[in-house]
């Protein structure tokens, strides 16, 4: 039983990484109405300069964590700017497009900058372990569950009750009605671009110290998220939280007790897309998205 | 039949292709023709992602995947089987079909973006699948399968290539290709004209994919052994670079975009950095967005029309004199 629930702290964790990312991609899909490819490696790339910031140059991890969001925001609104914003009037594909370039841009830009070699990012959380009872859990794992869950939940009161949240989520719903009252929307838009960007360094930096950093290391992290925003509904933030949750349990529970992936952990993440392909086919909107309805 | 000005621009273009290709072995080393062999090899590829991409407007990362299934379905048919590797061919386009076909079935009863999502997740996937000890004994794991000598299947790919070309051609123009457009376009009133959409998307997607089966049949053949890292997501991402700079949604600007899959990295690679063609192809991509949504099709498209508004003074000149002499023999006779 012991083993049981490390699995679940273990897997809770992961899924707070996942909830983290899968919250940005569905900020910027409902901002902008695409998938942001680029997500994953916008995370890496702060993470990267976290490393720089708090290895190279000595800064204390949580100085360099805050000064990290603040850079990552500040790229994100200005990829918005400078790149999504322009092609809108491209449609959607140019825009998937373009995003598909940033991944590959920023990653070699981090492989030209920082060489593709691995890279040790230290845990700022104690390397103890707790033991409640026969149950060992590291403080790596309860960290990362409270700083990605406090992320999520700060993003959340900020759309819920700040003055800024609520005219950022109606340009994201109504555009243009939101132009015509007073709200300017390019700048909200803007605004979402960089607090999905924040949001993945925080995944990224949560990340870093368990899956050692290289300009790939955010790939399947990315490809998790994908599936956790899929598999609660990529069209509702909560949804997708609490589909990165049951899908980093279910993921951690899988591992250890079906034979079929413990023997080869690397069949555990097309085993992951199979079982999400099946739910998909019966809840063709994610586990908690609604059918929408379009208009002809 | 009255030729448009871009329309014949392209076909100078494809004949001065086929020419060069025909004949290019003949004076060059046979090195040199290995890797014109490989552009064919691209060009396939992509004129099937195109089709999906271009014409049916549906993102795919999982194109260079479609191609490794093609590439292992003639390696494990060749090792285990008696089977003559050329024989293969077909049968890994009609493997990488069907899979495509049943991939996308349940990917594309869902709206817009899960596409993308699903070959993304599918094109990661497949690498482990092939990876895993437990097909090992299939697939050869981590290492690949080796069964035969470097080959040069110049005139084989560039036939093959030629075949698929015509057959995309036909199936744009028919009533199919027009389907595929209005799905891209306006997508609502394509259901509302009767088109099936989730049945043209599948069937699209299937077809792309065994386009991408040939071309990794053929790869293998060339290589001998197939390995797993040739077909990550770089190899879709690559894919995807070629066909939007070569043009989305044009048939020609392909042969553009498979040159600059075959020839742009490692240039770059040698003469900047390591890293450099990574950097590049992103930069590349993004000017093409911003500057030529088109891509060299549209170049091409306009130097053809600069081409004809140029000459056309000299046409009607010459035309109208030739109608003035009919109609002064006409009134005398």
């Amino acid at each position: 039983m012991a083993q049981f629930w490390q699995q679940i702290v273990g897997g809770l964790a992961a899924g707070g990484i996942y909830s983290t990312l899968a919250l940005a991609l569905v900020l910027i899909h409902r901002a902008t109405g695409i998938v942001n490819f680029a997500q994953g490696e916008m995370g890496m790339f702060s993470t990267f300069i976290a490393w720089s910031l708090i290895e190279n140059h000595g800064m204390e991890y949580w100085l360099g964590f805050a000064l990290v969001l603040l850079i990552s925001f500040a790229g994100g609104a200005g990829i918005y700017g400078a790149v999504i914003r322009p092609l809108q009037r491209g449609g959607e594909l140019a825009i998937v497009i373009a995003t598909i370039a940033l991944l590959i841009l920023l990653n070699g830009l981090a492989g030209w900058i920082w060489t593709p070699e691995v890279k040790a990012f230290e845990s700022p959380f104690p390397h103890s372990l707790i033991t409640i009872g026969d149950v060992v859990i590291s403080w790596q794992d309860v960290g990362t569950i409270i700083v990605s869950f406090a992320c999520v939940l700060v993003v959340f009161l900020f759309f819920r009750l700040t003055r800024t949240g609520r005219p950022m989520r109606a340009s994201a719903l109504r555009p243009r009605t939101s132009r015509l009252m007073g709200i300017r929307v390019t700048l909200m838009l803007a605004v979402g671009w960089g607090l999905a960007a924040a949001l993945s360094a925080v995944a990224g930096m949560m990340a870093a110290p368990v899956l050692a950093l290289e300009p790939n290391f955010m790939l399947p992290v990315l490809v998790y998220a994908f599936a956790a925003a899929v598999l609660g509904g990529i069209d509702g933030p909560v949804g997708a939280v609490i589909g990165s949750y049951i899908l980093g349990v279910g993921i951690s529970l899988l591992s250890t007790y079906v034979n079929y992936i413990t023997v080869a952990p690397e069949l555990q993440l097309p085993v992951a897309l199979a079982i999400l392909l099946v739910i998909l086919l019966f809840r063709p909107s994610g586990l908690f998205g609604r059918t929408v309805v379009r208009r002809v | 039949m009255r030729l448009r000005p871009a329309a014949l621009v392209q076909l100078v273009a494809i004949a001065a292709v086929a020419a060069f290709v025909a004949t290019y072995p003949l004076y060059k080393s046979d090195y040199e023709a290995t890797k014109l062999t490989l552009v064919g090899i691209y060009l396939i590829a992509i004129l099937g992602l195109n089709l999906l991409t271009g014409y049916s407007g549906q993102i795919t990362l999982g194109h260079g995947a479609f191609m490794g299934i093609g590439a292992y379905t003639t390696a494990i048919l060749v090792t285990k089987t008696s089977i003559s590797d050329y024989a293969t061919i077909p049968l890994a386009g009609i493997a990488a079909g069907l899979i495509g076909f049943l991939f996308g079935f349940p990917a594309l009863r869902l709206h817009g973006v899960y596409l993308a999502l699903a070959t993304f997740g599918g094109a990661v996937a497949f690498v482990s699948i092939v990876q895993s000890t437990h097909y090992q004994g299939l697939t050869g794991g981590a290492t690949g399968l080796f069964f035969g000598p470097l080959k040069n299947p110049y005139y084989l790919t560039w036939g093959i290539c030629a075949f698929l070309y015509l057959v995309a051609w036909l199936l744009v123009h028919s009533k199919a290709g027009r389907a595929f457009k209005a799905v891209r376009d306006a997508p609502i009133a394509a259901v509302s004209s009767g088109v099936n959409i989730a049945l043209v998307k599948t069937l699209a997607f299937g077809i792309a994919s065994a386009y991408a089966g040939v071309a990794g049949a053929l790869l293998a053949i060339r290589l001998g052994s197939v390995s797993p890292l040739s077909f990550t997501v770089t190899l879709s991402i690559l894919l995807l670079t070629g066909a939007a700079l070569g043009g989305l949604g044009s048939l020609t600007g392909m042969i553009f975009g498979a040159l600059f899959i075959q020839f742009v990295p490692g240039f770059a690679e040698d003469h900047v950095s390591k890293t450099a063609p990574q950097v590049g192809y992103g930069l590349i991509l993004l000017a093409v967005l911003f500057l030529m949504p088109g891509g060299a099709a549209q170049l091409l498209h306009r130097l053809g029309t600069l081409l004809y508004r140029t000459t056309r003074p000299l046409y009607t000149r010459a035309a109208r004199r030739a109608e003035a002499v009919a109609t002064s023999t006409r009134s005398r006779t």
